[in-house]
């Protein structure tokens, strides 16, 4: 599906694609860029959520009172597509209970309480894999997995489910996702700058596990020390077909989608997966903890996060602990310069709001951001749509926003699936151009969760209606052979009238047959209440009798 | 902690209905001020009598309505309208029917769609197409340009006509009034005049009327503005003028005689007015890209058919408000390309 290239983008030699839509933010990374990486404090308490991950929820596999250490495992993945969580620091688990997570929702969810003993001692750590290139595959996907890794660009989908597509979906392209288009978030930016080396085993162990014949590492071009780092350490490895692309920065570049397009100008089809089309898309974050956990046998127990926003002091990244509380972090980063507006998790235009800053950080959290009144949105109340158009210009998927949100909002969820709301990413690009302040996205998503809960329920509806059709056919063919058994007992009895020597047989017969049935029912009262509870369809343990009784009658009656 | 939770994006947001509104204002002054220069103080009195009614109805439907009124207000485009429709009547109109049709245009055709972004035709020409067919002799009096009349119009002259009916002393109406160069056109080429003797009048200028062409440049200035300011995209604009232009070459190729050039129909009337500040307006028109080539071609195509075989000399009224209709229809039907599917949905 390849459409018009438009972009012949300077930076690089490569022929890149656009992708339609997107929009120039201030990117407001110089705040948070310019620090050192710093490692954040070791808290008191490490809260660890069962769910970080797309999935099936973690079992915990330790108790309260239990002494762990950092990297040991706490809670074994439930399913394939499901992760373990480790320690990410030594202590006593102190509590296993529902405790408030940063979740959109801003309910709370079960989480594993660690309280730490400052020692932050190993567990010993699993063997390295170095020779990993003469290994089975399935044993490097099984460390990936162990060490539970998932993606860490936001959607934490476990890295060992997507880094194994299956043998009928074979792997052309490795893209590295080092696009990070969120305004303010710059921890891939620094882990680039930092461990380009680390990025750069990540990509040779996940190429090789893929067999994928070359690997783009696509880096928005407002990140020119990542972009030099990356080059340099692929020009000290052997790395070949490798190669690091900048591409013009312009939001939201980093959707995996649109990263596939704008490298190898191909559209994943809608609702289908990048393998399909011969592409693997990794975060640049999780290729560097996928090097660790197989070279170094580290489990993911921590990742940098950026701290920033005008609100925040010292806005800087750092190196976090998972588990770590929010309020530890922005103490660390010199507190709050004034009253936030906005606690955020993530950037501005995906992110989502923190009701507290007493939540832990966990594998999906790359950004804590305190906006400043000034860098919110208005807080008035929105306009009516004057159908301008800018988010349909600016929609990345090339949808009809405005379209959407008038069916929407008239909760016609039919219409609105008809304007293809599931091809929504969600970017956040249409509600931030619109001159009247309507929160689209919003209204998106209430569509998306109306359409899913109407369909179970429609499914539901469905199975039901057939249960109850199944069950009136059954009932009326019973009737019909009830009648017809009837019918044909009445005719063998017009067909002897008067024969008075065979009456009393026949009578015999009636009452042996009526003391057989009374049998039958003592049993099934002897039987226990269960089988007469039973819901039999044919109405229990009495029908049964009297329908056996009858048949028989007729066989009497026959043999005469 | 901040306790109002509401879902991304959580980003400043750049744009505001307002501030386009405004700049949609600042676009129209050039030409207005031209409009002044050639047809006097009247366009003037015209927009500010337009802009208080407008104002006032809508801050009273909507308290009506049960809702605050100075959001509703602010938002400027009553304001809009009422300019809109001012440039659009002629400089010497009754205050009355000045009053009548912005109420119309306010009350009717907009608020009781359910106020901005609801009405499905475009407030100034319904207001317009409304006195046009109730008051056609006032509506179609306009004035020569002042630079070539024998009796230009002081301001009292013009608050005279505009408030108490009366013309300026010593002179009787049809002294000061004329018919627009398109009815004038319209008229000698039914009297089977050709075009070359038509022209000959003080009346013409170098493509169209005097002033008359003067008046659209500015317009076209104004629309530029708005162009650069990204707040109309081109589209529109240059599918009305060349669907306009286009059916006006043919026909004006096949005698130019009996047909005025494409020029001539750029240049006169509201064709720019139109093309870049009627045509353009977001809630009537289509949103999709395609559609709005559709949409802006077939204006300019309608208008061409309008002006030489209906009934009226000027077209645009009609043909923004016939294509209103079909705005809805034509965005069904150009829908774009979604991202991944392979051709268009529907």
């Amino acid at each position: 599906m390849r459409t018009a290239p438009f972009l012949f983008y300077q930076g690089t030699q490569r022929r890149l694609w656009r992708f339609h839509g997107g929009i120039h933010v201030p990117d407001e990374k110089a705040l948070s860029n310019q620090r050192p990486v710093e490692a954040a404090p070791l808290p008191r308490e490490l809260v660890l959520p069962l769910q970080q991950h797309i999935g099936g929820m973690a079992r915990p596999c330790v108790q309260v009172g239990d002494r762990v250490l950092a990297g040991q495992r706490i809670a074994e993945p439930s399913g394939y597509i499901s992760a373990p969580i480790h320690a990410s620091s030594s202590g006593t688990v102190v509590a296993i209970e529902v405790r408030p997570v940063p979740h959109p929702s801003g309910l709370a969810a079960p989480c594993i309480v660690i309280e730490t003993d400052g020692e932050d001692a190993w567990v010993e750590r699993l063997p390295p894999l170095i020779d990993y290139r003469h290994s089975d595959p399935a044993v490097v996907l099984e460390r990936i997995r162990a060490c539970g890794i998932v993606g860490l660009g936001g959607a934490s989908f476990p890295t060992g489910v997507k880094l194994n597509p299956g043998p009928d979906q074979p792997i052309t392209t490795l893209i590295i996702n080092a696009v990070e288009c969120e305004p303010y978030i710059t921890c891939d930016d620094l882990l680039m700058r930092t461990r380009a080396d680390t990025v750069i085993e990540g990509v040779r162990i996940i190429q090789h596990l893929l067999g994928a014949e070359q690997c783009l590492i696509g880096v928005e071009d407002n990140k020119p020390e990542a972009i030099a780092a990356l080059r340099q350490a692929l020009a000290d490895s052997d790395l070949a077909a490798t190669e690091v692309v900048p591409i013009p920065t312009l939001y939201p570049s980093g959707g995996e989608r649109q990263l596939i397009k704008i490298l190898t100008g191909e559209e994943v089809p809608s609702g289908g997966i990048p393998a399909q089309i011969g592409v693997v898309c990794q975060n640049v974050s999780t290729t560097a903890a996928v090097a660790e956990a197989v070279l170094a046998g580290r489990p993911l127990v921590s990742r940098l996060i950026t701290v920033t926003g005008r609100a925040v002091g010292e806005p800087r990244n750092l190196e976090v602990r998972l588990g770590t509380p929010a309020h530890t972090l922005i103490e660390h980063c010199g507190g709050y310069a004034e009253e936030p507006a906005k606690l955020l998790c993530g950037g501005p235009m995906m992110g989502f709001a923190l009701e507290s800053d007493r939540v832990p950080m966990t594998k999906a959290a790359n950004c804590l951001l305190a906006l400043a009144p000034a860098e919110v949105s208005d807080p008035a109340p929105p306009l009516a749509c004057i159908r301008c158009g800018r988010c349909a210009e600016v929609c990345p998927a090339n949808l009809l926003p405005q379209q959407m949100y008038w069916h929407a909002r008239a909760k016609d969820l039919d219409k609105v699936q008809d304007y293809n709301l599931f091809d929504c990413i969600e970017c956040g690009c249409c509600a931030h151009v619109c001159p009247s302040h309507i929160p689209l996205v919003q209204y998106y998503r209430f569509a998306k969760t109306a359409s899913w809960t109407r369909d179970k329920e429609k499914h539901e509806a469905e199975r039901a209606r057939a249960r109850y059709a199944a069950r009136q056919a059954r009932h009326e063919r019973q009737e019909a052979e009830r009648k017809a058994k009837l019918r044909q007992k009445a005719e063998a009895v017009a067909d002897k009238p008067g024969d008075a020597g065979q009456g009393a047989d026949k009578q015999a017969a009636i009452a042996a047959a009526r003391e057989r049935a009374a049998a039958k029912k003592a049993r099934a009262a002897a039987s226990g209440d269960g089988s007469a509870q039973r819901r039999e369809p044919d109405g229990g343990p009495n029908a049964d009798a009297s329908q056996s009784a009858a048949p028989r009658v007729a066989e009497t009656l026959a043999q005469d | 902690m901040p306790g109002t939770v509401i879902s991304s994006p959580h980003s400043a947001r750049p744009n505001r209905v307002d501030r386009i509104m405004l700049q949609v204002l600042v676009a129209l002054l050039p030409g207005i001020g031209a409009m002044v220069w050639y047809f006097g103080w009247g366009v003037l009195i015209n927009v500010l009598l337009a802009i208080l009614v407008a104002v006032t109805a809508e801050a009273a439907v909507v308290k009506l309505r049960a809702r605050a009124a100075l959001p509703v207000i602010r938002d400027l485009s009553a304001v809009v309208t009422a300019v809109l429709f001012a440039v659009a009547i002629p400089p010497t109109l009754p205050w009355w029917l000045t009053v009548i049709g912005v109420l119309f245009a306010i009350v009717i055709v907009k608020q009781l769609y359910g106020g901005l972004g609801y009405n499905p035709f475009n407030p100034a020409m319904a207001g317009y197409v409304f006195l046009l067919i109730s008051y056609p002799v006032a509506m179609t009096s306009w004035l020569p340009p002042q630079v070539i009349a024998e009796h230009p119009l002081t301001f009292i002259d013009s608050l005279r006509m505009i408030f108490l009916g009366a013309p300026p002393p010593g002179l009787a109406w049809d002294a000061v009034t004329m018919a627009t160069p398109l009815d004038a056109m319209r008229t000698a080429l039914e009297e089977n005049q050709a075009i070359d003797a038509i022209r000959q009048s003080p009346l013409w200028g170098d493509y169209g009327g005097r002033g008359w062409e003067w008046v659209g440049i500015w317009f076209l200035v104004g629309g530029l503005f708005l162009l650069a300011r990204r707040v109309i995209t081109w589209q529109i604009p240059v599918s009305v003028l060349a669907g306009l232009a286009a059916i006006a070459a043919a026909y004006w190729l096949l005698d130019p005689q009996t047909h005025p050039s494409p020029l001539f129909h750029l240049l006169s009337g509201g064709t720019l007015l139109c093309a870049f500040f009627i045509a353009t307006d977001p809630v009537t028109a289509p949103t999709t890209r395609r559609g709005q080539l559709v949409f802006g071609a077939t204006i300019g195509v309608l208008v061409y058919v309008i002006r030489s075989w209906g009934g009226y000399p000027d077209a645009i009224a009609f043909a923004v408000l016939l294509m209103n209709i079909a705005a809805p229809s034509i965005e069904q039907l150009t829908q774009p390309r979604v991202f991944g599917h392979q051709r268009i949905s529907r």
